[in-house]
């Protein structure tokens, strides 16, 4: 499994773009960072595309700091930073969309 | 006519990927201080700063949901945003941490003539 990490915002940069061109199952896909940003409800359009077998995560740290507890698009799973080390541990290889 | 000595910030950046946010919002206030004329416009990813109930302190980060309500302390009281950025991201101007008028391209493009200067964060 391949798990691919996104940490910049999808209004102000093409990683996510770029990332969801490309990925395919089996992957996970976990949004740190600004990339958090993503995970909300007005931008669940952009992952419409996305293999429905490919996990979606968003960094439960970076949802909260940032205010988007409450934003956040039901297709997301938040998790924490020891549940990051344990998925990037699964996961044989990891691409960095940064 | 740009009124004499008067500022435009332009806040651009989300607010904790960098300390850039945090640096726009010293210069409006230092700018305030010194009783200058200051106006700040949020506009593209900027207007992530103003989303409510930030949580910043576990990312040792100061919380600058927090401080921008200080910006009325120093009578920095025309603030602006987007109106297609707010849009865009699905936040509403009625849910922000502070008062900001939600503007369209068009008056958002008027802006930036009506400023002696601009300061671009």
């Amino acid at each position: 499994m391949v798990l691919h990490t996104v940490n910049q915002a999808p209004h102000s940069s093409q990683c996510l773009t770029d990332c969801l061109r490309v990925i395919s199952a089996p992957a996970a896909l976990l949004l740190i960072e600004d990339g958090s940003y993503a995970a909300t409800v007005a931008n669940a359009p952009l992952f419409d595309n996305l293999d429905c077998n490919i996990d979606c995560y968003v960094l439960l740290p970076d949802l909260e700091a940032r205010g988007l507890l409450t934003l956040v698009s039901p297709r997301f799973t938040p998790i924490s930073d020891c549940a990051f080390v344990a998925l990037s541990t699964q996961c044989q290889r990891v691409q960095s969309w940064y | 006519m740009s009124q004499a000595g008067s500022i435009l910030l332009v806040l651009r950046h989300s607010p904790y990927s960098s300390q850039i946010a945090r640096e726009a919002l010293d210069a409006a206030l230092t700018a305030a201080a010194f009783e200058v004329p200051v106006s700040l416009l949020f506009l593209n990813d900027g207007v992530y700063q103003l989303i409510s109930e930030q949580q910043p302190e576990q990312l040792r980060a100061k919380n600058l949901s927090k401080a921008l309500p200080a910006l009325a302390l120093y009578d920095i009281d025309q603030i602006y945003t987007s109106k297609s950025c707010l849009d865009i991201r699905g936040l509403n101007a009625a849910a922000l941490c502070i008062t900001a008028e939600p503007l369209d391209d068009a008056a958002v493009a008027r802006l930036f003539h009506q400023y002696q200067h601009i300061l671009s964060f």
